[in-house]
């Protein structure tokens, strides 16, 4: 490194140390662990959206597989691919900028964004056209047939999960749009990464999230 | 407060310079963060207290002294809403556990600092929130809002109500993260895990439990708070949901929720006896691993809550067995404690008199916590006042007694100042008198079938109530007393010292108050409890 370099410290090379830490390895264990301390909080809070599901779906199979046909999966398996697509290029983004790669890095994580925000968009028609079949629980519900109470309920839950689920997605975009506006200014290198790779892990959180979410909605009534 | 008259008190102590009331409600110090949890406290405890007050009061006449049914239903709710979710809650691990936790490992606060403050404000706001939804209206569906009352027939303040509650759940789930990575990544030089005191131990079990826990609780209240705000939900049987899922989903935090308020208790009954026996703890070992195994059995024995509640018997007997190993780690504790007093050298100072207070008082409500986890006897006892003095002797003689303990043993840490000894041994035992004059008669009504949360009962239960609410006068008198002998020391009290108690905890080698870094030189780590040894 040039003596230049040393006396104005490059991009990404300087790591401000917070006063409860003794020095930054410390604080990015801290950091780390904290993250994973947090993304078990949020499994539970899938969790108890998953139970509520599983038991619904044991009292009324017949229904829950009727109304499972209603999705789109099309869209479904669509919004999966992008989802899956995004959570390796981000994965790939925090690698490119531990070998001080920015360009790469930033052109990666506009991707992901992106894709995530497709994500969104995608959805956005769903919801769409589930409002025009009257599929809507509490706003426009206007089914018929002998399971329609076990319908309304799949649909109940249909939305608050993918609902909780969005709103995961749109904090995600927010955040990793806003970390490559700070990768393109040089705030991030090969000694500063932290706040990035926590990005990517809440990233791959929300995309595991929906691998459990794709089958149990959009496949559960399609095979027979 | 005249913090900068103290002889004692450098210019460094955290309580000196920055007196503003803007640099208190900005601070990310975890001893002021830990002072404004107490104040908060503090408020709500004494609004739950005074809901307590008129329930006792309304119970003098069998049928009703003061307030009709209506009012009273939703005075039992403000008074378990309240007391659960911002007293019992947060009371030791937001303001002992805030305090204390970074200087018992030598470290210079909490991992995180922000999000510790962001913790406060959600603990507030909630409170605030729901206090006001309280009065404005009220609720009457009592603080486990059961449904299908809470979400279909009740026409009260349901939906604001579990909005302040899912609120002040964040609080708790933040504050279990940062103590958990606290715990992990800032231990000093020296402090390995099995060196750590047992309060130290306590608030990470609680963490865990917090952590894991209130989510589900979270997400719960938001469901009840979808279908009453919309009409849609998995818990309404007339949509075809099930309402006893909503039962199993509260009760999964909520019987995890009394062992975060258990488990601290237990570490600051902990470092009390200690240090008033001069002993090292008796099987610390065995200690730490109770404590983790009540954490994590304390997550599979929800279903005790659910005997009569329709669910099969093969689970209600599994649920039952569970519970009577979750007593096993609890006996150990008890065990353990009273082989650590034996053959001591006691003295008997206030802190030291709610620490007994606490052993026996736990003692009684968890072997009444046995009789209710065998199903043939909870089937009888179920919604009976025997369960109510069961768990006010676990939560109100356990709790809230080795909160004040530990209140009064860091009180000379905290502020500086040592409180008037003899008003507050006076004000433990008055409080040990008044809560067993209190709840001990609710055991013998439970057991001849008074039902808990009615307005009216028997002529025949009269004695009994009288005398309970007696005890609860006296009790009242003795909650009043700390409150206004702690604050006159904060005046004319005597300076305290660095270590009034010779104690042998990492707090006791740094100043008192603590300068705002807690330690201007790196503390002295032993073997916990070493009070064979000289102090460093």
């Amino acid at each position: 490194m040039s003596a230049v370099a040393e006396s104005v410290p490059a991009r990404g090379e300087t790591v401000s140390v917070e006063e409860q830490y003794d020095d930054a390895v410390q604080q990015r264990e801290a950091a780390t662990l904290g993250m994973w301390v947090f993304l078990a909080t949020e499994i539970l809070f899938f969790g108890v959206l998953f139970a509520s599901y599983t038991i619904c779906r044991v009292l009324y199979p017949l229904g829950f597989a009727e109304a499972s046909r209603h999705t789109d999966m099309l869209l479904g398996t669509a919004e999966t691919a992008v989802l899956l697509i995004s959570s390796s290029l981000i994965a790939l983004a925090v690698r490119a900028i531990k070998l001080d790669e920015r360009r790469p890095a930033v052109i990666l994580m506009c991707a992901t964004a992106l894709l995530g925000a497709s994500f969104l968009v995608m959805h956005g028609f769903e919801y769409h056209d589930e409002y025009q079949e009257h599929l809507i629980p509490g706003i426009d519900f206007q089914q018929t047939g002998p399971h329609v109470r076990a319908v309304e309920l799949f649909f109940c839950l249909y939305y608050f999960i993918t609902g909780f689920h969005s709103v995961h997605v749109f904090i995600g975009v927010c955040v990793i749009g806003t970390l490559a506006v700070r990768v393109a200014r040089g705030t991030f290198g090969p000694q500063r990464y932290t706040t990035l790779e926590l990005a990517a892990l809440y990233w791959h959180l929300v995309d595991i999230v929906w691998i459990f979410v794709y089958p149990v909605i959009y496949l559960v009534g399609r095979s027979g | 407060m005249s913090a900068t008259a103290h002889p004692e008190l450098s210019v460094r102590s955290f309580l000196a310079r920055d007196y503003g009331l803007l640099d208190w409600l900005t601070t990310r110090d975890h001893k002021r963060i830990a002072i404004l949890y107490a104040l908060g406290i503090t408020f709500f405890f004494f609004l739950g207290g005074v809901a307590a007050t008129l329930i006792r009061f309304n119970l003098v006449e069998p049928q009703g002294a003061i307030m009709s049914a209506e009012t009273y239903n939703k005075t039992f709710t403000f008074h378990g809403v309240v007391m659960v979710w911002f007293f019992l809650i947060p009371s030791i691990p937001a303001t002992l556990g805030n305090f204390l936790l970074p200087l018992m490992i030598g470290a210079r606060d909490v991992a995180f600092p922000r999000l510790n403050l962001a913790s406060w404000y959600l603990y507030i706001g909630g409170g605030l929130f729901t206090i006001a939804a309280l009065l404005a209206g009220g609720v009457d569906t009592g603080w486990t809002f059961y449904t299908p009352f809470s979400t279909m027939f009740s026409n009260s303040n349901v939906f604001l109500v579990v909005i302040g509650v899912f609120i002040t759940g964040f609080s708790s789930i933040f504050t279990g993260l940062n103590f958990i990575v606290t715990v992990h990544s800032l231990r000093t030089r020296g402090m390995h895990w099995f060196r750590l005191p047992l309060f130290v131990w306590g608030i990470y079990a609680t963490s865990l439990v917090m952590v894991l826990a209130t989510p589900v609780l979270a997400m719960t209240l938001a469901l009840i708070g979808l279908e009453r705000g919309l009409g849609v939900g998995v818990f309404d049987p007339a949509l075809g949901g099930d309402p006893l899922l909503f039962q199993h989903l509260f009760w999964f935090y909520s019987h995890p929720a009394v062992y975060i308020m258990i488990l601290p208790a237990m570490g600051v009954a902990s470092e009390i006896i200690t240090c008033f026996v001069r002993r090292r703890i008796f099987g610390y070992r065995f200690m730490t691993y109770s404590m983790l195994a009540i954490a994590v059995i304390g997550f599979l024995v929800w279903g005790h809550h659910m005997f009569v509640a329709g669910q099969s018997v093969y689970a209600s007997t599994l649920f039952s067995l569970l519970s009577f190993i979750v007593a096993v780690p609890s006996a150990i504790k008890v065990f353990n404690w009273t082989a650590t007093l034996r053959k001591g050298d006691i003295s008997f100072e206030a802190p030291m008199l709610y620490a007994l207070g606490f052993v026996g008082l736990f003692m009684l409500g968890g072997l009444t916590g046995l009789i209710l986890a065998a199903p043939a006897l909870d089937i009888p006892l179920t919604d009976t006042y025997f369960v109510i003095a069961h768990f006010h002797y676990v939560m109100v003689g356990g709790s809230v007694m080795a909160y004040l303990g530990g209140i009064h043993y860091w009180w000379p840490k905290i502020t500086g100042w040592l409180y008037p000894e003899g008003w507050a041994r006076f004000a433990a035992i008055l409080m040990f008198f008044g809560f067993n004059l209190t709840f001990f008669p609710q055991y013998l009504l439970g057991y001849e079938g008074m039902p808990r949360r009615y307005f009216s009962y028997l002529p025949e239960f009269q004695l009994l109530n009288i005398l309970s609410s007696a005890g609860a006068s006296i009790l009242a008198v003795g909650y009043l007393m700390p409150a206004l002998y702690l604050l006159w020391s904060l005046r004319y009290g005597r300076a305290a010292g660095n270590n009034p108690w010779d104690a042998r905890g990492l707090e006791w080698q740094t100043s008192s108050p603590p300068p705002k870094e807690n330690f201007l030189s790196p503390p002295v780590v032993r073997e916990p409890y070493a009070y064979h040894e000289a102090a460093p």
